[in-house]
């Protein structure tokens, strides 16, 4: 990323000689060509038909030619929007993404600047455990922490002697295990790029502030802190994506949404209502209301990059 | 200038990329072949205890094979969970990996028929004898449109088994009403705490149908006052004194058989089907069933009337030899051998003339046919209100305390409202 931002004074220096201005303006797109060509086929084309399926009235039955497709232009989404379900799914999408952002943000920080102190054992100790987590596929972590958490012969539940106790039974409690697992994924990579960070700010700073009396507590907010904001941005951003898009840990540890569907979030909600209702053009409809608002996130990771680019 | 060419041929392609593809795909309508050898492929559905019915199917297949020396039968089982729908619109959408025969509920049905999926046996099903000898009523739950889409294999029926040995030490009768059903399952829990008076559940889709049909309630006008009263009978239950929330709001149909089945309720509302899997756990031999009592004594309360049918695929390329499949596994042998292993109701009247005479246990089951069964709408809204898990969540909703009886009626009842587009 720094080597494509930090822009060497090639170019500029060619800019000067006797080029024609058409070739130069052509030049971008040229070398965007070998990306574009595996990109667009690869997510504009799924993208498009998710599109076009969201402004159709495309239910099984249409799928298997039973009866035909109609344009219902965007009866989908005012479907959608009036569907008072969909907000409060909407809603706890965004507050759950939110509590997991600040959560993996606040572990993952932490065990770095741990990493970064810790003595060699610990920290290839504590290195192997968040790699582990970070392996472990989204499924398979699912399903060993809802069996941790089973009411009757879950170890978590014999341990702390409560056997009996559903976990899953409150709708926060629920969450609160979700949530728990979905951080366990996803701290490694906050706590990996953060720790890079932090071995790549010199020794010196740290050690002046240290010398100017600062303690450890205020060298992390007002030094570290600062020297990795665009760093942090990224893996802030990151998160926000991630953590929106969550589905596989719901799905798996509250069977599809949990009791009376009080744990649903919105892929979740799509992939319910596109596959299991056989409701495909309203599941795409959400889909492109997912990607819209994840659009507008990414956007802001970009402008945080050029940013980043330029501060550096 | 070669460049940009590049660039503009590359445009013109996604351009037409773009317009070949202006409207959303269609499955391919193939009807399929008629090959006399290779692989028939079979669906059957899984089961708790599924052994005992692997045994019986792979009979039947190894005398289909010897009568058919260039066939060879793969057997799948798939889940019985709402991952069954897409199984099988994946196998509608996509020959290629669909089976020739395959095992369905007749609740779906309509779907099915609706997605074209099934293939018409109305023929083959008149000119074999024993095909004959199935009702007019079960005939019905494979019929859609007028067309039958498979043989019905058998049929399930649920009543009320109950715990003799916890019965007899308590000094407690098998309930009479439901009234008196709610009162015995608290006296059970009051004096053995470590047990469930009941084993029911807020996923138990077709436990609490029979409290709503017996109260006058139909699944179409959920939000009734008769309606509300069987939901308030059948919530009721879910309660601290009964069958507490935390442990069973979440439970299914196929949940209570284990909670019942591993000695952990004294009561459950279990079918026909599922004595194997009783018989298997600590609770076998200490039990007794009766026909799940209705709020008069003496009449039973309306019990769904489920059942499985096996239907030759639409796009199946041995049709010859799927229809003799189902025919052999649908026989009266089969049958009479799939209840000795399964318990599953036989569909042909003779088979099951010959089993209510020898198997006394088949009483109470039979004695509930008699007294009326029910169905849900055979209408593809049913698969809809089935997998959005409209009665699931009103029960949930009840049991848990988020919602009271009428707000989760009428919240229901405007769901199924929706499904069958009329809202």
């Amino acid at each position: 990323m720094t080597t494509l931002a930090t822009t060497p004074a090639g170019p500029r220096a060619r800019r000067t000689g006797p080029r024609p201005r058409l070739r130069d303006g052509l030049r971008p797109w040229l070398y965007l060509l070998p990306a574009a060509a595996v990109l667009l086929p690869l997510l504009g084309y799924p993208i498009y038909m998710l599109g076009l399926l969201s402004v159709f009235d495309y239910r099984q039955a249409q799928v298997s030619g039973g009866e035909p497709t109609t344009f219902v232009g965007l009866g989908n989404y005012a479907t959608l929007l009036g569907d008072q379900r969909f907000w409060s799914v909407l809603g706890q999408t965004v507050a759950f993404a939110a509590a997991l952002v600040a959560a993996t943000l606040a572990v993952g920080a932490t065990l770095a600047v741990v990493l970064s102190r810790a003595g060699r054992v610990p920290r290839l100790l504590l290195s192997l455990a968040a790699m582990a987590a970070w392996a472990a596929p989204a499924m398979t972590g699912s399903t060993v922490w809802m069996f941790l958490f089973d009411a009757d012969l879950g170890l978590v539940n014999q341990v702390l002697g409560i056997e009996g106790f559903n976990w899953f039974y409150d709708r926060w409690v629920a969450f609160g295990v979700v949530g728990a697992t979905v951080v366990w994924h996803s701290f490694p990579f906050v706590m990996v790029t953060l720790y890079a960070g932090i071995q790549a700010v010199p020794a010196s700073v740290i050690e002046a502030a240290a010398l100017d009396g600062a303690s450890v507590w205020q060298s992390f907010w007002k030094v570290l802190v600062p020297i990795l904001r665009p760093l942090i941005t990224i893996v802030v951003i990151q998160s926000i994506i991630w953590d929106f898009k969550i589905f596989t840990q719901i799905y798996v540890m509250t069977n599809g949404g949990g009791i009376a569907g009080q744990n649903s979030v919105l892929n979740v909600y799509a992939y319910q209502t596109a596959f299991g209702s056989s409701e495909y053009g309203l599941g795409s409809a959400i889909g492109m209301v997912m990607t819209l608002i994840l659009l507008a996130v990414t956007l802001l990771y970009i402008r945080a990059l050029h940013r980043r680019g330029e501060s550096l | 200038m070669k460049r940009a060419k590049i660039l503009k041929s590359y445009a013109a392609g996604l351009a037409l990329l773009a317009l070949a593809a202006c409207a959303p795909s269609t499955a391919p309508s193939s009807t399929g072949g008629d090959d006399r050898t290779g692989t028939v492929r079979v669906w059957l559905f899984d089961e708790p205890n599924r052994a005992p019915k692997e045994k019986v199917v792979a009979e039947a297949v190894r005398e289909f094979t010897a009568a058919h020396p260039d066939v060879t039968v793969e057997v799948s089982y798939i889940p019985t969970s709402p991952a069954r729908h897409e199984k099988f619109k994946g196998a509608f959408n996509d020959p290629a990996s669909a089976p020739d025969v395959a095992e369905y509920g007749n609740t779906d049905l309509a779907e099915y028929a609706a997605a074209g999926g099934f293939a018409d046996l109305g023929a083959d099903v008149g000119a074999w004898a024993e095909g004959k000898e199935i009702n007019a009523d079960l005939l019905k739950s494979a019929t859609a449109g007028g067309r039958l889409y498979g043989v019905p294999w058998y049929i399930g029926v649920r009543a009320l088994y109950y715990r003799t040995d916890v019965f007899d030490e308590l000094g407690l009768k098998a309930p009479a009403t439901l009234e008196e059903l709610a009162t015995t399952a608290r006296a059970v829990r009051a004096k053995k705490p470590d047990l469930y008076g009941i084993a029911v559940g807020g996923e138990y889709t077709f436990g609490a149908l029979p409290f709503v049909w017996d109260a006058g309630g139909d699944i179409e006008k959920l939000d009734s006052p008769e309606s509300r009263k069987g939901v308030k009978a059948y919530t009721g239950l879910l309660s601290d004194d009964v069958c507490p929330p935390q442990a069973c709001a979440a439970l299914t149909g196929g949940k209570t058989v284990e909670l019942f089945a591993s000695g952990k309720a004294a009561m459950g509302i279990l079918g026909n089907f599922s004595r194997s899997a009783v018989d298997a756990g600590p609770a076998a031999g200490k039990y007794a069933v009766v026909p799940l009592p209705g709020s008069t004594a003496g009449t039973p309360a309306p019990a769904f009337a489920g059942g499985n049918n096996l239907g030759v695929m639409r796009s199946s390329g041995h049709r010859t030899l799927a229809v003799q499949f189902v025919r052999l596994l649908a026989g009266k042998t089969y049958q009479v051998k799939m209840y000795e292993a399964m318990g599953n109701l036989p569909t042909l009247t003779s088979a099951r003339r010959e089993l209510a005479a020898k198997d006394p246990f088949l009483k109470p089951f039979l004695d509930t046919v008699a007294a009326g069964t029910r169905f849900v709408p055979v209408d593809p809204a049913w698969v809809k209100i089935d997998n959005q898990k409209v009665i699931p969540t009103m029960l949930q909703k009840i049991a848990t305390g988020q919602a009271t009886v009428e707000q989760a009626t009428t919240e229901a009842a405007a769901a199924v409202n929706a499904a069958f587009g009329r809202s």
